[in-house]
């Protein structure tokens, strides 16, 4: 066994003192059931009461919160029409949209590969806004919270939502959009704007201000916007000041100067890296050289910004307030003192702006290390972290399979189940199954999971209640689409035992007619023909009228529906049509012993006929059945009850035989002479 | 492509229905209701999508539709009506009926009314009853009809306690949907593919009229009938078949018209505008059917998911006799004329589309994934 990657959190049950009682657990499907028990422990154990209650203990607590339960639905959208873009891409979907991809079967031509990539940048955007807005809700409703206990809940939830994408964003920029030296540092610089973001409100405040540059925040915020490269707000800020004071205004001159200059490279730029490098030595020279003149000696401020200019690191280290965080340092660092870092040294000016900003004074928290491990490019490491860190399985699950679309997982396999993407959604898929309303969200995720999906949704699937029909019926369309042909069986025999329950017997057969279960059908069939004989007439009419073809999937059902057939050509004075039917459910043996003598009572008003209706052939039919039924017959002689039904059977038999004989004699009087005129 | 707003409400949606605007008014749809099911605590909630200003403080933006109020719902919202402009009746998995009433002073939802067993199973042998889901419901003032699993049939009235008219056993199987035909015939459909009609002037319980599909049975979800000839009616199937019936004629649909790939839940004529039909399914889709004629060459309109449709099947033809311009579109057999447009009218499939509504230019659905979606400008 492995060993742990930390110390498993303890959940106390409250009621139990569990230093003297003991527990016991039972385990569910992302829940776990605790209670006391006295197991073991013969006496003493009724002197104290224990806890009264059995406890359900949660794990993904996350899946009832009203608020991310948007951030799941509107997730699971995005999931899978990534699911769909790979689908396109392997050619498995038949209508492929590319026009591109018509000309060529198999290897993706290089505009493809980059549209594909695009598009997969494009996915991830997706997911990081869906984050954003979620946040956005939740910092909402901190605000709008009653109570301070759960205002203090919404404020945790923000600030984990916020690492989230944090994480997910610097992930964005290293992994999926592969940004090379140059291009690398703008993308880090908005990363870092975007999540520093209090500076924009401060913005407005000092611009609001009647004076800005008089305004308490007035240096704070030029610095910040320096320190986030934001040099045109920055020059413009200082304009305001070169405006109101005089003595300073030439040297707020030379520094927006500087500001101007700095070279940066703007996306539309043909110019190398090379020409930016050497452009950027002559600036920092430049920049170095005032300092060294003492040009901006008169004004502290000034030149702390300078310094910072120069990527001073002593003078950054100053500023470790308005930083706030070491990955902010490192953007800073590296703005003005290597604007054009590869992505393979980032590791180590992150192991360096780490080292520093903490001095010692504090050890790393787990978001700086999952950071610190996707600077180093340690996926790996950056969803292990996270699994750890982060109370659900939301986040690794969707940001895995996006890695794993972007083919940077596949070397890793687990040593248990699948892969690793297919082990992350499967536990949070499992953990929607285990909510009472997610569950339909939880079917397209185990669908992508090609090893363990399967079996895993057949598990789930058959422990959701089925509440209504039209639930089942939810359910069962899953399952239908899925070829899961036991559990459509099983489903649709629970709703039809339901429906025998309810006395509801059309709405069973229809259950088992479309299970294909012959043996209910036969069961379901059986209490109609009981109750036909209790009652005289037939119930639910409008199905067994309509039975159509289905009638042939058991032989009692052929059974119910010809018999009832019968009494229809009979009602509609059809007798002959009726006879016939009648005879050939005796003689093929469709009819079920026990209604032989039902049967031959029916017969017995169509033998009274005018007209003569069973020919000799058949009443010498019928007759073998009589007798048939009769010599079967066990010959008791017990008084009572019993033997009263006996003398009333027997009576019935006479009765026919009497009946028969005389329509023998009819028919053969009547085939005679037809057959003599 | 008309704008459509979407907003994710952490419950999934069974009904959605439009407050309708009174008559003779020139005010436009605004307010809606919904219900919800499957959650641990139901709700039905009142919606609108009036003006709030800019962005209120929900950080939702202009056009997006707001949460008025909402009541909770014991059990599943299995379907909901609204009975007047204040009072909304929701049909539930309980087998209860509730009337709640909106007070539009304090936007609240009260209870009003409640049928509470008014559908039931009577297991055997014992005198127990167990509650059995009520199905559908359909209201014009002052008559509620409600239909279950167990069913029956029940005719109730706003002012009365007790149930005005119960058929028992009315049907073998379960009854899905129910609609007015006429005031005092309904029709309804059930779950072996027959659509009956009733007629409570007569008494016992047998339907006036048995009408089905031929064959397989195929389950019938939902029910509408056209609102200005009330002899044509469309149904849809469990095989996301949608049905054109013509209740004078036949005992078999006119037309059946490959719709979408799963159960259809909800079919609706366009109340002003009956050449307009609106559909959803558990395939996640929605659908815009146009059979207007009198549209010139609209091959245009077509976008990705739209398609067209032909007619699988003409049963019966029309009789010759018949005037032309009291021929609905929808029951022409003349082939030149069996062009319908067909517009899907949600951007990507979702989880399934439970339930729509129409009135006027607006369009209100309900999906699985939570989501409300509402468009306003349906014809632009």
């Amino acid at each position: 066994m492995e060993e742990l990657d930390s110390e498993p959190t303890v959940t106390l049950i409250p009621g139990v003192n569990s230093k003297k009682k003991q527990m016991c657990f039972d385990w569910g499907p992302g829940e776990m059931l605790v209670c006391e028990t006295s197991f073991n422990k013969k006496e003493k154990s009724e002197t104290v009461p224990g806890c009264p209650f059995i406890y359900i203990i949660r794990k993904d607590i996350d899946v009832y919160s009203q608020i991310l339960r948007k951030l799941f639905n509107e997730s699971h959208g995005i999931f899978v029409g990534l699911q769909r873009i790979e689908e396109e891409l392997t050619g498995k979907s038949r209508k492929a949209q590319l026009p591109c991809f018509l000309s060529l079967q198999d290897a993706p031509c290089s505009c493809c590969m980059s549209f594909h990539f695009c598009r997969l940048v494009r996915v991830s955007k997706n997911y990081r806004s869906v984050i954003r807005a979620c946040m956005e809700e939740m910092h909402q409703a901190a605000i709008a919270a009653k109570d301070p206990a759960s205002g203090r809940q919404f404020s945790s939830q923000v600030s984990i939502l916020s690492a989230m994408e944090l994480i997910w964003n610097l992930c964005e920029i290293l992994f999926i959009e592969v940004a090379p030296a140059g291009p690398l540092l703008l993308h880090l610089l908005d990363w870092v704007r975007l999540h520093v973001c209090e500076v924009d409100s401060l913005l407005a405040d000092v611009l609001g201000s009647e004076n800005p540059s008089k305004h308490e925040s007035f240096w704070n915020l030029v610095t910040i916007l320096v320190l986030q490269g934001r040099l045109d707000e920055a020059r413009q800020m200082l304009s305001k000041e070169a405006d109101v004071s005089p003595t300073s205004a030439g040297m707020c001159r030379i520094l927006g100067d500087l500001m101007r200059t700095m070279p940066v490279l703007s996306p539309g730029n043909t110019q190398t890296l090379t020409e930016l490098e050497l452009k950027w030595q002559h600036w920092h020279e430049e920049c170095e050289r005032h300092l060294q003149d003492g040009t901006f000696a008169s004004s502290p401020h000034l030149e702390s910004l300078c310094k910072i200019m120069l990527g001073d690191e002593a003078a950054l280290l100053e500023q470790k307030e308005l930083l706030n965080n070491w990955y902010h340092f490192l953007v800073t660092r590296l703005l003005y003192s290597h604007p054009t870092v590869k992505p393979i040294d980032l590791h180590f000016y992150a192991q360096s702006s780490l080292d520093l900003f903490l001095g010692g004074e504090s050890s790393p928290e787990p978001l700086d290390n999952i950071l610190m491990a996707a600077f180093e490019f340690d996926i790996h490491q950056v969803i292990k972290e996270c699994s750890i860190a982060l109370s659900n399985w939301w986040f690794v699950a969707h940001l895995t399979d996006l890695l794993d679309h972007c083919k940077l997982l596949q070397s890793h396999n687990l040593y248990f189940g699948s892969n690793m993407r297919e082990f992350l959604l499967l536990e949070y898929a499992s953990g929607l199954f285990a909510h009472h309303s997610l569950w339909q969200l939880g079917v397209d995720y185990f669908d992508y999971c090609p090893e363990l999906g399967r079996v895993s949704l057949e598990l789930h699937i058959e422990r959701i209640p089925l509440s209504t029909e039209q639930k089942a019926l939810k359910v069962l369309r899953i399952c239908e689409q899925r070829q899961m042909t036991e559990q459509v069986r099983s489903i649709c025999k629970i709703l039809a035992m339901k429906a025998v329950r309810n006395n509801r017997l059309g709405s069973a057969l229809s259950w088992s007619i479309r299970a294909k279960d012959a043996a209910f059908a036969t069961l379901v069939s059986d209490r109609f023909l009981r109750d036909y004989c209790e009652r005289g007439c037939f119930s639910d009419l409008d199905l067994i009228d309509n039975l159509g073809p289905a009638m042939m999937l058991s032989d009692r059902l052929t059974f119910l529906g010809k018999y009832r057939e019968f009494h229809r050509f009979y009602g509609e004075k059809r007798f002959c049509d009726a006879a016939s039917l009648l005879l050939s459910l005796m003689t093929s043996q469709i009819a079920p012993r026990c209604f032989w003598v039902t049967l031959l009572t029916d017969a017995l008003p169509l033998l009274e006929q005018k007209q003569v209706i069973f020919t000799t052939e058949q009443t010498y039919e019928l007759m073998r059945c009589l007798e048939d039924l009769a010599s079967g017959r066990p010959v008791r002689g017990e008084p009572g009850a019993q033997r009263l039904q006996e003398d009333i059977e027997n009576t019935k038999l006479e009765m026919l035989r009497l009946a028969l004989a005389r329509n023998l004699a009819r028919a053969i009087i009547k085939e005679g002479s037809l057959e003599g005129s | 492509m008309e704008e459509i707003y979407a907003k994710f409400v952490s419950q999934k949606i069974s009904k959605t229905r439009w407050r309708p605007v009174p008559p003779g008014s020139l005010q436009t749809a605004e307010t809606f209701a919904t219900g919800s099911w499957d959650n641990e605590e139901n709700y039905v909630s009142l919606w609108s999508i009036g003006d709030f200003g800019n962005v209120d403080s929900d950080g939702g933006f202009e056009g997006e539709h707001q949460l008025l109020c909402d009541i909770k719902h014991h059990g599943d919202v299995m379907d909901l009506q609204f009975f007047d402009q204040e009072r909304i009746v929701a049909a539930s998995s309980t087998g209860c009926v509730t009337v709640f009433l909106h007070h539009p002073n304090n936007q609240t939802l009260s209870v009003s009314q409640q049928w509470t067993t008014a559908h039931y199973h009577t297991g055997p042998g014992s005198p127990s009853r167990s509650s059995a889901p009520c199905t559908g419901v359909v209201c014009d003032n002052p008559e509620i009809v409600t239909v279950g699993e167990d069913g029956r049939i029940n005719l109730f009235r706003a002012d009365h306690k007790e149930a005005v008219r119960t058929i028992d056993n009315a049907d073998s199987s379960t009854l899905h949907a129910v609609t007015f035909l006429r005031t005092p015939e309904i029709l309804t459909v059930n779950s072996i593919g027959q659509l009956k009609i009733w007629d409570f002037r007569k008494q016992g319980n047998e339907p006036s009229q048995i009408l089905s599909l031929t064959g397989d049975r195929v389950p019938l979800h939902c029910v509408d009938r056209h609102p200005n000839q009330q002899h044509v009616v469309a149904t849809g199937g469990q095989d996301g078949m949608l049905s054109i019936w013509d209740v004078r004629q036949g005992t078999m649909p006119v037309s059946l018209l490959k719709a979408h790939e799963a159960e259809m839940w909800e079919v609706h004529f366009h109340p002003s505008n009956p050449d307009h039909l609106f559909t959803c399914s558990e395939d996640g889709s929605l659908w815009h059917w146009d059979a207007s004629t009198d549209v010139p060459e609209k091959s245009s309109l077509f976008n990705q998911g739209g398609r067209s449709s032909t007619f699988l099947s003409h049963s019966i033809s029309n009789q010759a006799n018949v005037h032309q311009s009291l021929i609905s579109s929808w029951l022409s057999t003349d082939p030149a004329k069996d062009r319908i447009e067909i517009t899907s009218l949600l951007p990507s499939r979702t989880l399934s589309v439970n339930s729509l509504d129409v009135l006027g230019p607006c369009l209100v659905c309900g999906t699985d994934a939570e989501a409300i979606y509402v468009t306003r400008q349906l014809f632009s």
